[in-house]
């Protein structure tokens, strides 16, 4: 009797090894024959996906979420849904695209009377953005993290009417890297997605933090 | 001439078009004559990559630490001690993220979604636990799930449930997994991530609702031992069976029970299997007449749930992205305050064309449909198994821990007169 179930206990402990086994040496091979540029859905339009090797291909390497701000429409969510309070996105400025306006389309409202830095015509609702005066006729902005929830509405004004150097993203000394991000699932535009997590940003007009350092 | 005049107008909406989305300059970066330097967007780097690894080892040894703790040593102190330790390291430092009880998501998703890439550490924080507990027991929960330390913590008051509400209760675990596996196979959500009580508490912040739930477990956790580990985990379920197989396991006593019964009331989590004496001996016809009725029983409830289960595909989809998306071009919300959704605006934006949203969703109601008569007929099993488990009575002399329920935690060691022969 005892040797009987020892047997059918060896058998069950058996097969539940040999399966987990299976299922992870499944995983780690499709990684290894399909871990060359396909990480995530940053390189799932590419076309040379095949034949890749660059060495963000790399098996197994880890990713972080990121929202490509060619797909974001702006919509205050990720200020809303982010584990964190504040939210881990932020407004973040390529100053290499700004155009320096007096004018800031990002940083007035769109219907005030006067240019200046008074409260009433801010479209930030929380005075994160700083504006200095460089030379005439150029102003420089600049964003105040500490302050900034991420509600998009500074990204909205700029890429309305100016250049479009104001960029929401997940700044990655305060994303928690969730599992599941909770804006991810709640991003009407599909613009979060993961990233290899050695190019982390996606912002538009700025040349990736990698080649930066060569 | 008005040909002429709206081939202008076209061409303008073109180039304001291309401009747009290859973000060329509207107003062209000025040149500074006073010296000005432009600063540099500030990218803070993610977590360091090493550190994954470092989870991984510290996992390794920890789980190694434990076992040999409960298995060897028979200490409850260093057991304590560890899961003090793994509460600081996995979930105040690590904040909980990459933990066991997720990586079932991240494992679904893998072996249906072929596009998406495992992170080594979630494979490894998956299967590495499996196996312990397939060699030792569940020396996992006793030591290293942050989870548990943190309600082992405040296990004061610990009453006894009674094996009926035990058994009822513990189905939940087995409904959790099931939706779990199928919101992550499908691409939808990953619930358990979601509902996770105490990850907000070691990071301090998250919504109302998330503290006022870990507020409820931590207080239940009181009275009812281990609350989330007995009656909510989906990872306790993939535990449990493994352990049930398991090579070696924890035992009260280091040789022979004496049937002092002093450890009866010594495991908080009602884990003591009593000894059943066998007072009135079957005979072989109502035996076999419990097992066809067993044998009939489970195919019925298995139909019967996977029926219910498709009846319910709908609703169960209604949460995925896609689906809510078709049911929003169909019939718009009638809010006067908010004509079009975000959703709306962003796939009108997109460019995409209907049919396309329509199809995907109606493949996704496809896969909710097949994956409803599954859940259904998993958890039909499941109350299959549970009635037939509570018709067979195992005979057993001694007080043993029950391999499945037993957290390994090395109470009751203490409590055992024997010593070590």
């Amino acid at each position: 009797m005892q040797n009987r179930r020892d047997f059918l206990n060896l058998l069950c402990r058996g097969t539940l090894l040999t399966g987990l086994a299976a299922a992870s040496g499944v995983l780690v091979y499709r990684s290894v024959k399909e871990g060359q540029c396909k990480l995530g859905s940053s390189c799932n339009n590419c076309q040379k996906s095949d034949s890749c090797n660059l060495p963000e291909a790399d098996l197994f390497r880890q990713t972080v979420w990121q929202l490509d701000p060619k797909k974001c429409i702006q919509c205050g969510r990720c200020a809303e849904n982010c584990v964190m309070t504040p939210s881990a996105v932020k407004a973040t400025h390529v100053y290499a695209m700004c155009g320096y306006c007096d004018l800031c389309g990002g940083y007035l409202k769109p219907d005030t009377k006067t240019i200046s830095t008074a409260a009433e015509n801010q479209l930030c609702p929380t005075s994160a953005i700083k504006r200095k005066f460089v030379e005439d006729p150029f102003y420089q902005y600049t964003i105040d993290e500490a302050l900034c929830i991420g509600c998009a509405k500074c990204v909205k004004g700029c890429s309305a009417f100016g250049n479009g150097s104001l960029q929401l993203q997940v700044r990655h000394d305060r994303c928690k890297n969730c599992n599941q991000c909770s804006i991810a699932r709640n991003c009407p535009s599909e613009a979060f997605s993961r990233v290899p997590a050695n190019k982390p940003y996606l912002l538009q007009g700025i040349e990736s933090k990698d080649e930066n350092r060569g | 001439m008005k040909k002429a005049l709206a081939l202008v107008l076209l061409v303008f909406l073109f180039a304001v078009q291309v401009m747009n989305s290859y973000g060329i300059q509207r107003f062209p970066k000025p040149e500074f004559e006073s010296g000005y330097v432009q600063p540099e967007t500030l990218m803070p780097d993610p977590r360091a990559e090493v550190l994954a690894i470092m989870d991984i080892a510290v996992l390794l040894v920890s789980l190694s630490v434990v076992s040999w703790l409960v298995l060897k040593k028979r200490s409850r102190n260093g057991v304590f001690w560890m899961s003090l330790f793994s509460l600081a390291y996995f979930g105040f430092y690590r904040e909980g993220c990459v933990c066991a009880i997720g990586s079932i998501q991240n494992v679904t998703l893998a072996l249906f979604d072929t596009s998406y890439i495992i992170p080594l550490s979630a494979l490894i924080f998956f299967v590495t636990p499996l196996v312990y507990t397939l060699l030792f027991g569940r020396t996992f929960c006793a030591g290293v799930c942050p989870f548990g330390a943190m309600q082992d913590l405040v296990a004061f008051r610990p009453q006894k449930l009674g094996s009926r509400l035990n058994a009822v209760l513990g189905v939940i675990p087995y409904l959790y997994l099931g939706l779990a596996v199928l919101y992550a196979a499908t691409g939808t959500d990953f619930i358990i991530c979601r509902y996770d009580p105490f990850v907000g508490i070691w990071r301090l912040n998250a919504s109302f609702g998330m503290f006022v739930f870990a507020g409820i477990l931590l207080i239940l956790g009181i009275f009812i031992a281990r609350p989330y580990c007995r009656f909510l985990c989906p990872y306790g379920v993939l535990l449990n069976w493994s352990s049930r197989f398991s090579r070696r396991h924890l035992t009260i006593t280091p040789s022979d029970c004496i049937q002092c019964r002093l450890c009866e009331n010594s495991c908080p989590y009602d884990a003591i299997d009593i000894p059943v004496t066998v007072k009135n001996p079957e005979d072989k016809r109502s035996m076999a007449r419990k097992l066809i009725f067993i044998f009939i029983l489970i195919p019925v409830l298995i139909f019967a749930g996977g029926w219910t289960g498709s009846r319910l595909h709908e609703s169960l989809a209604g949460v995925n992205a896609k689906v809510w998306l078709a049911k929003q071009i169909v019939s718009p919300s009638k809010d006067s305050n908010q004509p079009e959704t975000f959703e709306i605006q962003a796939f009108k934006s997109s460019g995409k064309q209907q049919s396309l949203a329509f199809a995907e969703a109606s493949a996704m109601l496809g896969k909710f449909y097949l994956g409803g008569w599954l859940l259904g007929g998993f958890m039909g099993l499941v109350f299959g198994g549970l009635i037939a488990g509570r018709m067979i009575t195992k005979h057993h002399t001694d007080y043993i821990p029950n391999k499945g329920t037993c957290f390994s935690c090395a109470r009751c060691i203490d409590y055992c007169p024997v010593k070590m022969p």
